[in-house]
């Protein structure tokens, strides 16, 4: 039970945010109707760590973006579609700009899918949906996603492109030959035989964070940037120097750090404009990667 | 099962588990509470003018805009044909003469007779520097794969002279259209490789990006796709295209714009041009360039640099 010491380095660099283009929001919560084993901030049906966002809250927060001129909104959880309200803080989004849905694909029935379609034929900017999918099979993704989760998964991608939505499915290194061409060409095939014509896919790495720390090894201490890390040309290629993420309890660095306490930045937007220390291992694999969480 | 119920009344802190309370008074306590003058103060210093440099040119009543030649000197040359046909005062070119198409060296004298004043696209900025890609800012390997061929290709064909003209050229221009001033970008004011898609550029980001440019119109292209869009505020975003290849709705036309001092304000005209397409692919094929670029020039259908569209101008494409 206790609480983590967090032991910066003499001397972290700091990243300065460059402009606000990306906003994001936490607005599942931190819970979510599975349980994944690599889940970097360990979502289940009972972490509260972070509620489920009101329409009220994301709205506040929206009007603030747009005096920043913020580019575009991502939605992330936990699960946004256990919000009851995501249908429609997804139409008030796309009235101010793009959306961009991160989904386990779990809840994407065919109604719900249609309701997407029109929200999306509705509106002036792009709606784009990422569902994240761990293995080429049952038995490479249930272990990871859960079980039985693999066919459920598969109808609700067929479930949007039957609606005329063509997601973007989201593969972690998990799966281990996902990041070689081989592997890509693997799912590219698995989506065509699912009639998707045109198959998108974004590889990330896994954070050593929450969950995954416990199934894939935690960081080591040396996993972390010093200031001799920095780039010649600044650290505009890291996420944090172009975004914010918000969650019910307030705004946040990244979407990676959402469970450090230390990567809460202030309770409005106006109070995040400042720069950031890189001192946490997540912001070595960003670097290393060159991971960005943006589809 | 364990993992499912393990957190109730627990926070994931980090690797740890906490009492929920906890970790909500931490996050409760962390980060900075400025008040609501610092907040106004934090939001004007954020959003404050970006200063420019660049003198305006102008004023005039009528001026032509495009981008994109892409070494496509028979769009060119019908571009300065339709733009004097159509009593433009002046000719601007935002960028990336060159790329995709075939024999570089011929566009040259055609910005030359047509007194074409141009900026640095990236293209410009990577010939110029010797660089060793075009930093068209994709992230596909299959988009990469054929950038990477019309770069080396151009690279090649390129004389020294060429290069270090492009090199030479201003990043932005500032034009005054009767009472308007246009801020004459590549990608946008902010970077030469931004692309700015009609979906994913939001009325609010235009006119906070408007704000600090102190402009009452940004015209930009890179993307390859025209769009316009007219602000709230009044002001306009423009999206001129491009004239070396067609805007990816199954047309073999090229589009630019002409912009034009009105009653109320600016008139933006986005105009399709057609060009001799048939000689363009017929030389592309002579020199040997992808039969996929020479498939987007007769069918008007992109099959490159597809990864890098949004969503909705995803899905008007074809492949």
């Amino acid at each position: 039970m206790s609480v983590p010491e967090l032991k910066p380095l003499a001397a972290a660099p700091r990243v300065e945010l460059k402009s606000l283009d990306t906003l994001w929001f936490q607005v599942g919560g931190t819970v979510c109707n599975l349980a994944c084993t690599h889940c970097f901030i360990s979502c289940s049906p009972t972490n509260h760590t972070h509620e489920f966002m009101t329409l009220a809250e994301v709205r506040r927060f929206l009007d603030e973006a747009a005096g920043l001129g913020v580019r575009e909104y991502y939605f992330t959880g936990g699960e946004p579609f256990l919000n009851p309200q995501m249908e429609a803080i997804l139409a008030v989004a796309l009235e101010v700009g793009p959306a961009n849905v991160l989904t386990n694909g779990l809840l994407l029935d065919p109604g719900r899918c249609a309701r997407l379609k029109a929200l999306e034929e509705a509106a002036d900017y792009s709606l784009d949906l990422r569902v994240s999918l761990d293995g080429y099979d049952a038995s490479s993704n249930d272990p990871i996603r859960g079980a039985g989760t693999f066919a459920r998964i598969l109808e609700g991608i067929r479930n949007l492109a039957a609606a005329g939505l063509n997601p973007v499915i989201t593969v972690t290194e998990v799966c281990r030959e996902a990041a070689s061409d081989s592997g890509k060409e693997r799912f590219f095939e698995l989506l065509r035989a699912m009639g998707i014509h045109r198959p998108r896919l974004k590889i990330l790495p896994v954070f050593q964070l929450g969950a995954e720390a416990a199934r894939g090894g935690a960081y080591e201490s040396w996993q972390r940037l010093r200031e001799e890390d920095t780039p010649e040309d600044g650290w505009t290629h890291l996420q944090c120097s172009s975004c914010r993420m918000v969650t019910d309890q307030g705004v946040w660095v990244c979407p990676i750090l959402v469970n450090e306490p230390s990567a809460k930045m202030g309770d409005t937007l106006a109070d995040t404009l400042e720069s950031f220390p890189l001192e946490h291992s997540a912001c070595w694999t960003c670097h290393v990667y060159g991971v960005s969480c943006k589809t | 099962m364990s993992k499912l119920i393990v957190h109730r009344g627990l926070a994931t802190w980090g690797e740890a588990l906490v009492p929920l309370d906890r970790f909500r008074a931490a996050a409760a306590e962390a980060g900075v509470r400025l008040t609501p003058e610092e907040r106004e103060a934090a939001v004007r210093s954020y959003t404050a003018a970006v200063p420019d440099p660049a003198p305006v040119e102008g004023p005039y009543r009528r001026i032509a805009v495009f981008g994109g030649v892409y070494n496509n000197h028979f769009g060119l040359a019908a571009l300065l044909d339709d733009a004097a046909r159509r009593g433009a005062e002046a000719v601007y070119c935002l960028g990336d003469l060159g790329g995709f198409g075939p024999n570089p060296e011929k566009v040259r004298p055609l910005l030359a007779q047509g007194g074409v004043r141009a900026i640095q696209g990236n293209y410009e900025e990577s010939l110029a520097a010797g660089r060793e890609d075009c930093n068209c800012g994709y992230t596909d390997p299959r988009d990469n794969h054929f950038a990477e061929i019309s770069y080396r290709y151009t690279e090649r064909n390129c004389s020294g002279g060429y290069k270090a003209w492009m090199g030479e050229l201003p990043r932005r221009r500032r034009v005054r259209v009767g009472e308007r001033e246009l801020l004459l970008v590549h990608g946008s004011p902010r970077r030469i490789n931004e692309f700015l898609f009609r979906s994913t550029s939001p009325v609010p980001f235009l006119e906070v990006l408007l704000d600090q440019h102190r402009c009452d119109g940004i015209l930009a292209t890179h993307t390859g796709l025209h769009w316009h869009r007219r602000l709230p505020s009044g002001r306009d975003a423009v999206n001129v295209g491009v004239i070396g290849r067609p805007a990816n709705d199954g047309g073999t036309n090229v589009w630019y714009a002409m912009l034009e001092e009105g009653e109320d304000g600016l008139v933006v005209d986005l105009l399709p041009l057609a060009y001799d397409h048939q000689g363009l692919a017929a030389e592309m094929r002579r020199e040997g360039l992808p039969e996929e670029f020479v498939e987007t020039i007769e069918t008007g259908w992109w099959t490159t640099c597809l990864e890098i569209l949004p969503a909705r101008e995803r899905a008007a494409s074809r492949f």
